[in-house]
């Protein structure tokens, strides 16, 4: 106590700080992650002094060295790459080209798509660094917007519920069929509850618009029967790693991946990998590379597997790049990198990435403005609060932004305004489809009081709590006896929803066609197949490519308030 | 060795003092729970990932345990520094087969020794939401699977703003723990003195 009764030397004054320093200190941009780099360990974007130098040697048609490796020193994943990912014929030509000369093929838009991919299909990937790192962001949103596989821009939607809610789930799925999502994913908080949320979803997304294709995002096994018995759609979430350490902590190899995506294939089925910038260095084992030499190390597994896409756009890990300079950058170059060597991306924007609204939109800009095959590989169409992927970069809240941003800038992100009398048909459609087909299949029941909170509420909050116990048997139960795609199909048309019926199994059928394993296939709300196929991306320049035009152009004016021209005193809906 | 790190927040800031005391053993009484924390906890790093002084983590953990008249024994993993290694360990060395293992960040975990090393019982892996509550509450259900008890598990808080403010500081402060890792050390039993910091 002695000491407590001494008077304390006087505090130093704490310098006098200004009311704008105070402003500034409490805005939310400051409630953000920023780290120094530290290339020794990876935490450094695209440009380490540690990365390898590029460089390629092909014996007897075998590349036998690889960006400063001998063939002997290869770990598996140089050793994949090299022969299952690079055409070593291609290779000596395209590797002579300086890295400068070949960003500007990328860029120029007189240069075909088709000529990049000659040059691109026989690059290491420390070649294919040194290409973006010659770019800035303008010249590579140049390079996407002519680079991205299919024509026509799509966008991929979440729907989950913080309690597993398989009505809220079914609602969300046909509000975002309605508002233009062609691919909708969900995963769950308690896992057993899959077999449940996914039929949900399935049922859901054919309430909006025909031909959504749904996936639920689980551990791989269970993923892949959910899929081969037509209750999702396709699958996205087989994650690939640049480094062996990492890679080998998942019990994996390239070669068990690439049997997975044929597994998938052989029943028709779409699926895409899944890697991003920063997976390495967050799990410690970077090897000393930077994120985005890993990265592109991933994209040329994704190739070598023979998929025919990849979800990136670091994804998860996006607080990684994001703390550091030039993270951003570098995450529009993977996306990059993906599209030119000819795969479909789905380009992240599918993570709570930033408290700052300006850096929320300033990192889906170079994504949206050049556009890509999925824009968001996960736009929350549930509140955040509601989203089991652990929140996205946009949300419902963001719907109206999207809309007003896309005709400012005609720029099409694939979205559109719905008035809101169709928003409530839908989901009470879509609740009530699925209350026919828990009936039919013998599922835990939906009330009609449930349907009612579901139809006008904004997430999981506003709805009556579920008998878990009762939900989870049932989940159980449609594993036991086989549940299938049909059996879903066969409830609709029981439950008096003929259409719908029709147009989940217009999508079961495309596993036997097989349409949907084209590059960057999705399916139009008539049925047919959109893809690099039928629908190649033909930028060429100004006057080229795809433009929002016509009816799409049209629907992309209507916003939530727009005053009539002809009668100011009124607004046009 | 010993390493002395002061708490130096907060009204009643306390010290944290580890002294190593030789290998790890298996313990021989069923009523006991482990503790087992990473290579640098409570040495070079003195705080979790949100500050919270370690002498005060590890004195609720203890608490929660000690509460349900349960022993903890505390050890150091010094080979890895890998959350699910380090909680199965402890629960291999525990007499009762229960162990919590806890990395410098914060990031716990609840393991039992007969469950295979990527399950567990219970995991906290959000490093930022953990609060001294949820540190007492872990080491009073860890005491409670060691008494063959089936506590409701704690419940685990979500905050998706979490990753942009802190994912890069944890890939910081995982890759400074795997620093410390010593391939070939074996676990050690530590000493846990935790005094107020000005108690003379």
């Amino acid at each position: 106590m002695s000491t407590r009764s001494t008077a304390r030397p006087q505090a130093p004054a704490v310098p006098r700080r200004s009311k704008r320093t105070e402003i500034l200190e409490n805005r939310p941009v400051n409630l953000d992650g920023f780290v120094e780099e530290w290339p020794e360990v990876g935490m450094v974007a695209m440009d380490s002094p540690y990365d390898p130098r590029p460089g390629v040697r092909v014996r007897d048609g075998v590349i036998v060295e690889m960006d400063g490796r001998e063939r002997k020193d290869f770990d598996f994943l140089d050793q994949f790459i090299a022969d299952h990912a690079i055409d070593a014929e291609a290779a000596g030509r395209a590797m002579a080209l300086s890295a400068v000369e070949i960003a500007h093929l990328l860029v120029d838009p007189k240069v075909s798509r088709r000529d990049v991919l000659a040059v691109s299909c026989g690059l290491t990937p420390a070649k294919l660094l040194e290409v973006v790192k010659t770019m800035n962001v303008v010249e590579m949103m140049m390079a996407l917007q002519k680079m991205r596989a299919r024509r026509t821009p799509a966008n991929q939607g979440h729907s989950t519920s913080a309690r597993d809610n398989p009505v809220q789930v079914a609602a969300d799925a046909a509000e975002a069929g309605l508002r233009g999502f062609r691919e909708l994913e969900t995963t769950l908080g308690v896992v057993r509850y899959a077999p449940l949320v996914a039929i949900a979803l399935q049922v859901g997304a054919q309430a909006g618009k025909p031909g959504v294709l749904t996936q639920c995002a689980l551990e791989e096994a269970t993923e892949l029967e959910l899929g081969m018995r037509g209750i999702t759609g396709y699958a996205e979430t087989i994650s690939v790693y640049g480094t062996e350490a990492v890679f080998c902590d998942g019990d994996d190899t390239p070669w068990s991946k690439a049997f997975l995506a044929s597994a998938y294939a052989s029943r028709g089925i779409k699926m895409r990998f899944t890697s991003g910038t920063g997976s390495e260095v967050q799990m410690g084992n970077a090897e000393g590379r930077s994120m985005l030499y890993l990265e592109i190390r991933c994209i040329l597994v994704a190739k070598g597997a023979g998929v025919q896409g990849l979800q990136n756009g670091s994804i998860s890990c996006i607080g990684v790049p994001g703390a550091v300079p030039s993270g951003i950058r570098a995450v529009l170059a993977e996306n990059l990198v993906a599209s030119t060597v000819d795969l479909e991306c789905a380009s992240g924007n599918d993570q709570s990435f930033s408290h700052s609204d300006m850096r929320r939109t300033a990192r889906l800009m170079p994504q949206l403005l050049p556009g890509t095959d999925f824009i968001c590989s996960g736009y929350s169409a549930v509140p955040n609060y509601d989203n089991m992927f652990a929140g996205s970069n946009l949300d419902p809240e963001d719907f109206d932004d999207w809309n007003a941003i896309q005709r400012d800038l005609q720029v099409d992100g694939a979205l559109r305004h719905v008035p809101e009398a169709e928003i409530l048909a839908a989901r009470s459609r879509a609740a009530r489809a699925l209350q026919g087909v828990f009936a039919h299949l013998g599922l835990a029941p939906i009330t009609d009081r449930e349907i009612e909170a579901v139809i006008y509420s904004h997430g999981s909050k506003e709805l009556p709590p579920r008998d878990v116990l009762e939900d989870l048997k049932s989940a159980q139960s449609v594993m036991d006896r086989g549940v299938t795609g049909l059996d879903i199909v066969k409830g609709l048309e029981a439950g008096g929803f003929p259409d719908m019926a029709e147009a989940l199994l217009g999508v079961l059928r495309q596993r036997v066609s097989g349409d949907l394993l084209h590059t960057s296939a999705i399916l139009t709300p008539e049925l047919t197949t959109l893809s690099a196929v039928n629908d190649a991306n033909d930028y060429a320049g100004p006057g080229s490519g795809y433009r929002p035009s016509g009816a799409r152009w049209e629907e992309m004016k209507r916003l939530r308030h727009v005053v009539s021209a002809r009668n100011p005193e009124q607004e046009v809906g | 060795m010993a390493d002395t790190v002061a708490a130096r927040d907060g009204a009643a800031s306390r010290t944290l003092s580890l002294v190593e005391k030789g290998p790890a053993l298996p313990g021989r009484r069923s009523d006991e729970v482990v503790i087992g924390v990473s290579p640098a906890f409570g040495a070079f790093f003195s705080r979790t990932i949100v500050d919270i002084p370690h002498a005060d983590v590890l004195r609720e953990l203890l608490a929660g345990v000690e509460e349900q008249g349960v022993q903890a024994r505390v050890i150091r993993l010094r080979s890895s520094a890998d959350l699910a290694v380090i909680a199965h360990t402890a629960a291999k060395l525990s007499g009762s087969g229960i162990g919590i293992g806890i990395l410098s960040r914060g990031t716990t975990m609840i393991h039992q020794k007969d469950l295979l090393r990527l399950s567990n019982l219970e995991l906290f892996p959000q490093a930022p939401l953990m609060d001294l509550e949820t540190f007492r509450r872990i080491g009073r259900n860890a005491a409670r699977y060691a008494k063959g008890e089936s506590p409701e598990p704690v419940p685990s808080r979500n905050d998706y703003m979490a990753r942009p403010r802190w994912q890069a500081k944890a890939a910081l402060l995982h890759i400074k723990e795997t620093g410390f890792v010593q391939p070939d050390a074996g676990p050690v039993e530590l000493d846990v003195l935790i005094r107020l910091a000005d108690a003379g």
